[in-house]
């Protein structure tokens, strides 16, 4: 038990030393602050932005002045009525003295028809308010015209009121749907993210071992499956400190956006208020998610004599997971089809799908607590089988290395 | 503290990796075990270890199995050289010690002292990578015997070192042995096995075909070599009654004749002929026996 743990500290502590882990880390806790401050930063950008002179050209000064009222509201954007003609006023969009010009004529019915020219048309954040400015004006003289009267206009524009009501008590509002959303999602890229870039680290960590060939010498002192438990956990405890460093940046980095005045990333993804049992059964399923996918990643780096090998092996756990990822990512969109239900079951799935159904849905406990069981039986016999494939497989050293060695690797450590 | 395998089988399929092997090593003993390439030596040592488990026969240390509780009374150096290539030397060997249940304090303090010993105390804080074939195979040497273990399995210690460092272990191993090591020698390099080692094996295709204490081996191995240096021609010699084997020199010949007593009809033979400068009876060498039990042309 004590190697175990020398050998938990040692996998722990080579990996959080390492260059590549201090630098990952430095690089996600900028991404993460830079995320959650985003607003703030866009707008010490959009606050350089210049007021943009748009040129008017039309002969119908009605047509001006009520454009011009309705964009008095927009402070980026300032109409001045232009005297020449077209060819003059694009010319000096292209010189820079005007950001556009838009020339208004009298169409069909004596309504007005634009063309907006600017030098790049990418950005709509300029030609859309002039656009829907100009739509107004339409409306305007189409009602007048037509005798209408703007009460009556504004009742046929307003919106119909529409409320979605679950019948079922326990089904979710669609606040707490919008919530879970959020919140599946989140779980879902982190699950995602730490099933591969973990699973990679600890196939990577069995297989540098095997072929520096050191793992011969490890095997003679510390048992292969407390050895692969040991990986096992010390990368979980990476994970851990990598995420805990993850929370905490985000923590402040949301702090200090909430500190300026910003709405905070957490509103937009609905996550002020989670329920207490979407929290617990997220922990659960991503620990059991972890020790599942480890577990494979594992064994299967101990087939590997090569470092450049362990990539190619793991690469079916990355389809399944990114399967998982693909299914999970649809179902968030219809989370009660038969399709969802079926694979939340699968225990490769599991960890993903199931939680989107619990957190979506209104899932009875003992589906629930069905899968976990599942999961769990799953993970004993991965680490059952996975065991006995890493004591073979690290005596095992080969040209191939394909999943034709999992029998070799099983009959080594065949006890008879 | 005596190491006792009885007939000691590992099938792998079909296949016999190591057929029948009995073997005691002592304590204070320090104990060839040889074979041709893929005579089943790593298997067996596998076995020993308790990495791999035997089909059949038993392996007994101190009266006792052999498992991952008595690790840390056990040294092995792999044929198959494996350190951490990026771990400096002194936090790789503390590793590893701890490991075999060391204590930090003490294992620095042990490493101190062989480092010393194998002239290297410079490459304490450098990374393995960074050391020469030799200097790593000394760290791997120090690896294996740094916990003080009463069971070393050396599996070619001295490839890849040059004469002083290989005579610089030589010291250590012997050293070791006084100490009360039992220590299980694998080499190729006969003359190695021949000035260390009391008793030896040789394995043939997993089989024992040779067992026994070195004296007692080359004594029944009957056949002996006689070393001529002749100002004439000797090549008559080759068809002579009881000469096994005929191979010139330069200078004269070397034969290796059935018995002892054909060495007199031999001398008899030279009588007249002409100046001998040499006449030579040896006791054959372990590379003779070797050859000739396991067959095949050896380096």
């Amino acid at each position: 038990m004590n190697k175990f743990f020398i050998m938990m500290g040692h996998t722990y502590l080579n990996r959080v030393k390492s260059k590549s882990f201090v630098i990952t880390t430095i690089i996600m806790i900028l991404l993460i602050t830079g995320l959650s401050n985003l607003q703030s930063i866009m707008e010490t950008f959009g606050s350089e932005d210049k007021e943009k002179k748009v040129a008017v050209i039309t002969e119908n000064a009605s047509w001006y002045q009520s454009l011009e009222q309705s964009l008095s509201t927009n402070e980026g954007i300032t109409l001045e009525i232009y005297k020449g003609d077209l060819e003059e006023a694009k010319s000096e969009v292209e010189e820079g003295s005007y950001h556009s010009v838009v020339q208004i004529e009298s169409g069909e019915n004596n309504l007005p028809e634009a063309t907006y020219y600017a030098n790049q048309i990418a950005n709509t954040g300029s030609s859309e308010p002039v656009r829907q400015a100009l739509q107004q004006v339409k409306t305007q003289q189409v009602t007048q015209e037509a005798d209408i009267e703007s009460d009556t206009l504004q009742l046929i524009s307003s919106p119909v009121s529409f409320e979605l009501v679950a019948l079922e008590k326990s089904a979710k509002t669609a606040e707490e749907l919008n919530q879970t959303r959020g919140l599946v999602y989140i779980m879902l890229f982190f699950m995602y993210f730490a099933v591969i870039m973990y699973g990679q680290m600890i196939s990577t960590e069995v297989a540098t071992e095997k072929s520096s060939r050191v793992m011969e010498i490890l095997i003679s002192s510390v048992s292969p499956v407390s050895q692969m438990f040991a990986k096992i956990l010390g990368i979980a405890l990476v994970g851990l400190t990598q995420f805990s460093i993850f929370i905490i940046a985000g923590y402040l980095g949301i702090r200090s956006s909430l500190n300026n005045g910003n709405e905070s990333l957490l509103n937009g993804l609905g996550l002020t208020d989670i329920q207490g049992s979407t929290v617990v059964y997220a922990v659960i399923f991503f620990l059991l998610g972890y020790l599942l996918f480890a577990t494979l990643a594992a064994t299967l780096g101990s087939l590997v004599s090569r470092l450049e090998d362990a990539q190619q092996m793991i690469a079916p756990m990355i389809m399944l997971v990114v399967a998982a990822f693909l299914i999970a990512m649809f179902g968030l969109g219809m989370p009660d089809s038969t399709f969802i239900t079926i694979s939340s079951y699968f225990p490769f799935f599991t960890p993903l799908i199931m939680f989107l159904r619990v957190g979506m849905l209104d899932i009875p406990l003992w589906e629930v607590g069905l899968s976990i069981g599942l999961l769990i039986v799953s993970i004993a016999l991965l680490g059952w089988i996975g065991s006995r494939i890493y004591r073979g497989g690290v005596l095992l050293y080969g040209k191939s290395s394909s999943l034709k060695d999992l029998k070799t690797a099983l009959q080594l450590s065949k006890k008879e | 503290m005596t190491l006792r395998l009885q007939d000691v089988t590992k099938k792998f399929g079909s296949f016999t990796a190591v057929n029948q092997l009995s073997l005691e090593i002592p304590e204070r003993q320090i104990f060839g075990f040889l074979g041709a390439n893929g005579a089943g030596k790593t298997t067996t040592f596998r076995m020993i270890l308790g990495l791999i488990d035997q089909t059949r026969g038993d392996i007994s240390w101190n009266n006792g199995n052999i498992g991952y509780g008595e690790s840390h009374l056990i040294g092995y150096l792999p044929e198959e050289r494996g350190l951490y290539p990026k771990m400096k030397v002194k936090d790789q060997l503390v590793y590893l010690a701890k490991l075999r249940g060391m204590k930090k304090a003490e294992a620095l303090k042990e490493l101190e002292q062989w480092l010393e010993r194998f002239k290297v105390p410079e490459y304490k804080n450098k990374k393995v990578e960074e050391l020469s074939k030799g200097n790593q195979q000394k760290i791997q040497f120090i690896s294996a015997v740094l916990h003080k273990p009463k069971l070393l399995i050396l599996d070619e210690p001295f490839s890849g070192l040059d004469p002083v460092n290989v005579e610089m272990l030589k010291e250590a191993v012997v050293d070791l042995k006084e100490a009360g090591t039992s220590i299980v020698f694998s080499s190729h390099r006969m003359e190695h096995v021949e000035e260390l080692c009391e008793s030896l094996c040789i394995l043939h295709h997993g089989s024992p075909v040779v067992h026994g204490k070195l004296k007692e081996i080359k004594k029944s191995f009957g056949k002996k070599n006689i070393r001529i240096h002749a100002d004439f021609d000797l090549s008559f010699l080759k068809d002579a009654s009881g000469v096994m084997k005929y191979k010139p020199l330069s200078n004269g010949c070397e034969l290796q004749i059935e018995r002892e007593e054909i060495a007199q009809s031999i001398f008899e033979k030279l009588q007249g002929k002409g100046f001998v400068r040499t006449f030579d009876l040896e006791e054959p060498t372990l590379n003779d026996i070797f050859i000739e039990k396991v067959g095949a042309a050896y380096e």
